[in-house]
This record gives structure tokens, sequence and C-alpha cells, in this order.
């Protein structure tokens, strides 16, 4: 049996897959209306997460299937001391899929070595948010129509954004992909994603402290939040902000066909004005996160229309 | 320096100087009725220096614990006061049980009755990493 516990569980053709089922489903929606009929989802959220637990709901229910579950650790047995091992063995009694959210890193993974029925980790801490990343590579393949030949720019967090490490490890399988890691040197990519992924695959690369400079090479545009609390010293902070913070004057010299993506939820890092601008994608990348996990929900089950 | 051959036990050779005692530790060594024999600093053409342990007794030994430690060591099996077994061991692909994750986000920490397990990722720095977590440490 197949579980999705690290976006590298999936191979380049497993994505794809996925991603032009995503494409199908959009197309014909009606096609799919059906599919889960009779199949239960449980949405096992230890930590709660409102969007993502949405997301996967009403994903299930487009399917035509159900949902169960619980959404915050005080409203689950584990309030009580049960473990997760446990609470999955039960649960995989009731439902014939789990899209489970922890705290705890790993959590899902225990949880797969349990369970009798695919689980789905939507979210494990800082570690991995594999559902995040098939949403940004269903949202670039539909703003470009392709995942190769791509110059990528990824600013804000780059040290703890575990949304970013992921994007990086799945572009590094595609053909002709530039990254430009935007950030400020406190917050720069982590030495083994460097290593271990970047330069291992070969691909070009450049670090840089300011998105202004660089911001009309890109194709895509993957903003990231800039923490307050991750910085040693307000001062650094204050000063820092305001260039990872991207608005209308700094997208004057941006290519016409921009994609600006956000995994959401923003603080201030994006300002308002650019919601009404063409090239801002993080909205549609919030639909399009449901429409591949229908689409994963149903590669999991095994299910065709 | 003098320590008795033994008859029917198991030899460790060429451990690296100053490790013979964590792998007492580790292979629970203390917990055996028999003679055991930790020699350290013993001179070695090949080493420089290098630790021996001497266990009087054919024990059943965890081989991915000292492979873990050290995938160099000799691992020499006598019997009736001749060697009749040299065991090659290496770098474990798994470590069940031989280490504890560190990550204090990890759910090792927090779930009862879990395996610790790590798995070797990357041989020639021999990195392991846990299975849950992927912490390297
Ligand atoms: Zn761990």
């Amino acid at each position: 049996m197949k579980h999705l516990i690290d976006p590298m569980d999936l191979s380049v053709k497993e994505i794809d897959d996925i991603l032009n089922l995503a494409l199908d489903i959009i197309d014909n929606k009606e096609k799919y209306s059906n599919v889960c009929k009779g199949k239960k989802l449980a949405t096992l959220f230890f930590e709660p997460s409102t969007r993502t637990r949405l997301s996967f709901e009403a994903a299930m229910m487009e399917l035509g299937g159900n949902v169960l579950g619980f959404s915050s650790a005080a409203s689950s047995s584990s309030s009580k001391g049960e473990s997760v091992g446990d609470t999955v063995k039960i649960v995989s009694c009731y439902a014939d899929i789990i899209a489970m959210r922890h705290f705890k890193e790993g959590a899902p993974m225990l949880a797969s070595m349990k369970s009798d029925v695919p689980i789905i980790n939507a979210g494990d801490g800082g570690h991995n948010h594999p559902t995040q990343t098939l949403t940004d590579l269903l949202t670039i393949k539909r703003e470009k129509g392709r995942l190769s030949n791509l110059t990528i720019g990824l600013c804000g967090d780059l040290m703890f954004g575990r949304t970013v490490h992921s994007l990086i490890k799945a572009l590094s399988r595609y053909e002709g992909i530039e990254f430009i890691l935007i950030s400020p040197d406190e917050l720069k990519i982590p030495d083994y994603i460097r290593t271990e992924v970047i330069e291992k695959n070969n691909i070009t690369y450049r670090e840089v402290t300011s998105m202004e400079d660089v911001i009309g090479e890109l194709d895509i545009l993957y903003m990231t939040r800039v923490q307050r609390e991750r910085f040693f010293n307000e001062a650094d902070y204050i000063r820092l902000k305001d260039s990872y913070i991207l608005d209308n004057s700094k997208l004057v010299t941006a290519k016409s066909d921009l994609s600006i993506l956000h995994p959401l939820p923003r603080v201030n890092e994006i300002a308002v004005e650019v919601d009404d601008d063409p090239r801002a994608c993080y909205f549609k990348q919030a639909l399009n996160g449901k429409f591949v996990r229908m689409a994963l929900i149903m590669t999991l089950l095994g299910l065709e229309a | 320096m003098n320590i008795d051959s033994i008859q029917n036990g198991i030899v460790l050779d060429h451990i690296t100087a100053g490790k013979a005692l964590q792998i007492y530790t580790d292979l629970h060594l203390d917990k055996l009725d028999c003679s055991v024999a930790i020699i350290k600093n013993v001179k070695s053409s090949k080493m420089g220096r290098k630790d021996i342990l001497k266990i009087d007794q054919d024990i059943d030994m965890n081989l991915d614990v000292l492979g873990y430690i050290d995938p160099d060591i000799s691992v020499n099996i006598i019997k009736d006061g001749k060697l009749i077994e040299k065991k090659k061991i290496e770098l474990p692909e798994r470590l069940i049980d031989i280490k504890k994750c560190t990550n204090p986000r990890c759910i090792t920490t927090t779930e009862q009755g879990i395996q610790q397990i790590f798995k070797l990722t990357n041989r020639e720095k021999r990195i392991y990493r846990c299975i849950y977590c992927e912490a390297d440490k």
C-alpha cells in the first residue's frame, strides 16, 4: 500500500500522473463527482490547521465521499494519553484513507507503519508538508504549462521554511531549473539542501540578499514569511523585514508573465495592493490545493473515474 | 603485559584506541558472568595504538552495534584455543534500538513503545538519519 509521507516518496512519473489527473478534474468536475461514493476520509489534526483540513475535506466531498475526524489534539483521544499508533490503528478500522497533521516530526511516518489504510502527511511540525509541494507544482504547471526550464526565485526565510525545502527537492528533478535564493544572511538555505540537493543535481543557483536586483529575471517568485522570532534581535528584524516585502514598486522591473506564489497564510510580506495584479497566483494556489488533493486521494485509493 | 589466551570465546581486535570501553558498555558486557579483558593502548604496527576486548565465552553478539561504533574491528571466534572464524562486520544499513533520536521535536520523544530506527543515508560520511524526523543525531 502506498502512503504519502515525504514529497520525495513520489517519482517524477507519479507526480506527473497526479498533476495530470488534477488538470482533468479541473476540466471535467462532473465526471469525478461520485468517484469516492461510499468512501470515508479521516482528517486527524492533532495540530489545528483550518485551511489544510478544509481543503482535504472539500476535496473528499467533491469526489462524493464522506469525512470524519478531529481538528485539534484537545478534541482527540491523545488528550487522554493515547499513542499516535493506537489512534491510527483504530481509525483505520473506520476510514478508507487518513490525512494526518501532527506537531511532532515523523508522526505520519509512524502512523504509516501502523495503519491498514493509506496515510497522507498533512504537515508534521517543521518537517514535511507534501500536499503543499504538490499544490505548488500544480500551480506552476497550470501557470507556465511546464515544470522544466524555469528560473525560480525563493524569497524570505529559506532556513526554516519547510515548503521551500520540499519545493527545491521536487523541482531539482526537472531539466533546466535555475534557483535564485533571496534571503538575509541569517536565513540562508541550510547546507544540506545546498550540497545534498542543489549541487548534487548540478543545478544552477545564486544566493542574493536583494529581491529588487533579481526580480526581472524570474519566471516564478515564491514568497515566504520572515518571522520576527527567527531573529536574534529586534534591530536586525526591523532593518531587514522591508527588503523581503513584495509591493507594486518592486514589481516594476518584473516580467509580465511572472507568477507570484505563496503557501499562505501571509502576514505582511506581500502588500495587499499586489492581490489585484494578474501576476498574483497565491489565491489560485489555494484552489489548486483542493484539486491536487482530489487527485491524490483517488490515486492512493486506486480509483478511476 | 600478559593476558591469558582464551579457550572458547570472542576476541575483538583492531578497536580504535579509546573505544573499547564504549563497546564494553554498548554490548552490555558488564552483564556477563565470564571473564572479560579490556586491553587499552596496545602497540599496533597497522594502527599505532589499538584496543582489544577478550570475552571468555561464545556469546551472541549484536554485530550492528559493533559495525556502527567501528566497522573496522576484527571479530575472532575462538574454540578449543584455536581461531575458527573471523567475522567481517560492516556499517549496518539500519540501527534498531541502538541509539536514540535527540531531536526534541521528534515523535520518538513522546510515543510509548516506539522502536528507535536510524537508516544509513551517507556511507562515506557515516551519516545515519532517524527514519521518523530525519535528524542525523
Ligand atoms: Zn527523530
